[in-house]
């Protein structure tokens, strides 16, 4: 059963390791810098469907398709399917896994879907109640364009501060046992809101919840920044990621082994990006596409992976409110590691 | 703070942040964006006074040679938008294209390409006006302030 | 005649111009831009002073928005001097009718014709 560490922080008393990923993504993404290390890179991002939000839904099938195949169980073995997205009512994850005969939790985090996800299943294997479960993150571009921002044909400039929503899904495998890499602990974060209203600039509304998430994560398992090979967090962009840096570097953490999804998943100085990538699909497809292999092949050994989200409405932008942001993260090391507190 | 503290105060984290985060911000390229913006609109707006002095030069009178001006640029910029070219236009000229009465039609088109997947009735015909409909809005209200206002000045003085 | 598109070129750019430095200093986007640009075409003309640039600019001052403002303005006027009260609700929509309608109808037809693509 899993323990509380101390605080927020809780870790796995047996092993639970992620067996299996899958990275489903769009042409644009793969054309990106990460673009060899996924598993489908999509043509065209309607995917012959009528609709963008159908494409979406599909891509999300189609990722966990691949994970039940490249992971070899099938419908009966895995017991739930935990996910999210972006569209409203998560729509496209409902949609997906409604062709499945296998028990679904929908959960919503914005961009920190995925290792929410990754949160809760981990607490389900450990109770002993589940064997294998599915997570799953996705975003689409077009849809969160159309939702969020303007119409796709609208002919504007996006301000610098801007991120490109990621069009993919990730699937990854959750399962007791295993032979790594393992979900070692984890810290939930809470809402942090410093008064950030910009709905454009949503890398730097961020940054203070991974910020504080991370800083709570180290205080309670007695580490540094340096005790990790890698420090990833998600979707917070060129500009967002600064601003965690050099924040956690005044409370005492400095370092630069730490990189964000958003910005590894774009070269900016080719793709028409502004700052960088964001979106549920984003670190979900980084990690299971790019992260988890350097992980599988011992380049990276101790990962602590703080996805963050922006938990806004296009509503509660437009009555001028302020972003109330998220940031949970996960320890996935490839030897099971304990602390001293 | 001590290493392997938690934060503190709320207050002190909130100004520490907004310090930095105002370091860090992204800045547009003004210089360019202002030129793109100078060239690209004074084109558009060129255009239409060449078209402009072609009608008129087929004898029509110039207020009606200006409505057709209005309509040529209307059908353009529509059909642009339609064909996927206005947006990336829009992309480097930012203002110069939105401003022009090109970029009014592109806000109308580019709504409703973008809703016709959510039917002709509530989906295109609706949406059509999210962008276009406060400016008609606006539009008409402030004409017609202005409009009671001239009217009431005829009768006063 | 080259003076003429020279001026219509430089009082056209000019007032993208300004609409791009707003957009850039502040948060406002295209909706709201076009809406003060109505506006203020409406609030300059209605002082006069917009007359002075659609007479040096010609199209430069007549196809960005604040043209669209001047347009209802002029109609307003004429209307107002023809038939009174009733002119003040004709005016500004009878002379931008030519304007809504062909955006309409147009709009129409090519969003049959269109397909939303993601930018890339």
């Amino acid at each position: 059963m899993a323990k509380r560490l101390k605080g927020r922080t809780y870790i796995l008393e047996g092993d639970v390791s992620i067996e299996q990923t899958a990275s489903v993504v769009g042409p644009f993404e793969g054309e990106g810098p990460l673009g060899k290390y996924f598993d489908v890179v999509n043509e065209d991002d309607l995917m012959d469907e009528k609709s963008y939000e159908s494409a979406e839904s599909g891509m999300l099938k189609n990722s966990i398709e691949l994970l039940m195949k490249k992971a070899s169980v099938n419908e009966e073995e895995t017991d739930v399917i935990i996910g999210g997205d972006l569209l409203n009512q998560i729509t496209a994850t409902t949609f997906a896994v409604r062709d499945f005969a296998i028990p679904y939790w929908g959960i919503y985090n914005a961009c920190a879907t995925y290792t929410l996800g990754l949160q809760i299943a981990s607490l389900g294997i450990d109770s002993g109640a589940f064997k294998k479960a599915i997570v799953t993150a996705s975003s689409h571009f077009s849809t969160s364009e159309r939702q969020y921002r303007s119409p796709l044909e609208l002919g504007t400039q996006n301000p610098a501060t801007s991120q490109r929503t990621v069009t993919g899904a990730g699937s990854c495998l959750v399962a007791s046992g295993g032979g790594g890499p393992y979900i070692n602990d984890f810290t939930i974060g809470s809402v942090t809101d410093l008064g950030q209203c910009d709905p454009y600039n949503m890398g730097s509304a961020m940054a203070p919840a991974a910020v504080k998430t991370l800083i709570e994560h180290f205080a309670n398992t007695k580490t540094d920044l340096k005790d990790y090979d890698l420090v990833l967090t998600g979707d917070l962009a060129n500009e967002g990621l600064n601003i965690a840096k050099e924040l956690l570097e005044e409370y005492g953490y400095p370092g630069e082994n730490i990189t964000d999804c958003g910005k590894l998943i774009y070269d900016d100085s080719v793709q028409y990006v502004n700052n960088g990538g964001s979106g549920a699909g984003c670190c979900a497809n980084v990690f299971n596409g790019f992260i988890y292999k350097l992980m599988k092949e011992k380049r990276i050994n101790t990962l602590l992976f703080v996805a963050t989200g922006a938990l806004l409405s296009t509503t509660s932008s437009q009555q001028s409110n302020s972003i109330p942001c998220i940031a949970h993260a996960v320890t996935i090391t490839n030897e099971r590691r304990k602390y001293n507190v | 703070m001590a290493k392997n503290e938690r934060i503190k105060s709320e207050e002190v984290f909130r100004e520490d942040y907004e310090r930095i985060s105002k370091k860090n911000k992204a800045k547009p390229e003004y210089f360019k964006n202002a030129v793109m913006a100078f060239l690209v609109g004074g084109t558009i707006c060129t255009l239409g006074q060449l078209i402009k002095n072609i009608i008129i030069g087929w004898g029509t009178p110039e207020q009606d040679a200006a409505l057709i001006t209005t309509i040529v640029l209307v059908f353009l910029g529509s059909s642009l938008t339609a064909f996927g070219i206005y947006d990336m236009i829009g992309r480097h000229a930012g203002a110069g294209s939105i401003v022009p009465i090109t970029g009014f039609a592109n806000s109308i088109v580019s709504c409703a390409v973008d809703f016709k997947t959510e039917g002709p009735v509530f989906g295109l015909g609706a949406k059509m006006f999210t962008i276009a409909g406060p400016v008609i809005v606006y539009a008409t209200v402030s004409s017609w302030i202005f409009g009671l206002i001239y009217y009431l000045w005829g009768v006063i003085f | 005649m080259f003076e003429e598109y020279l001026w219509a070129f430089v009082i056209g750019g000019a007032l993208c111009l300004i609409a791009q430095i707003i957009m850039d200093l502040t948060k406002l986007v295209s909706g709201e831009i076009l809406v003060i640009y109505v506006v203020a075409g409406v609030v300059l003309s209605a002082l006069g002073i917009y007359e002075y640039l659609v007479d040096l600019g010609g199209c430069g001052a007549t196809v960005p928005l604040t043209g669209f403002g001047y347009t209802l303005v002029k109609g307003t006027m004429t209307a107002v001097d023809e038939r009174g009260l009733i002119g003040v609700f004709t005016g500004g929509l009878t002379a931008a009718a030519g304007g809504i309608g062909s955006a309409v109808v147009f709009g129409y037809i090519f969003s049959l014709i269109g397909r939303a693509k993601t930018k890339y």
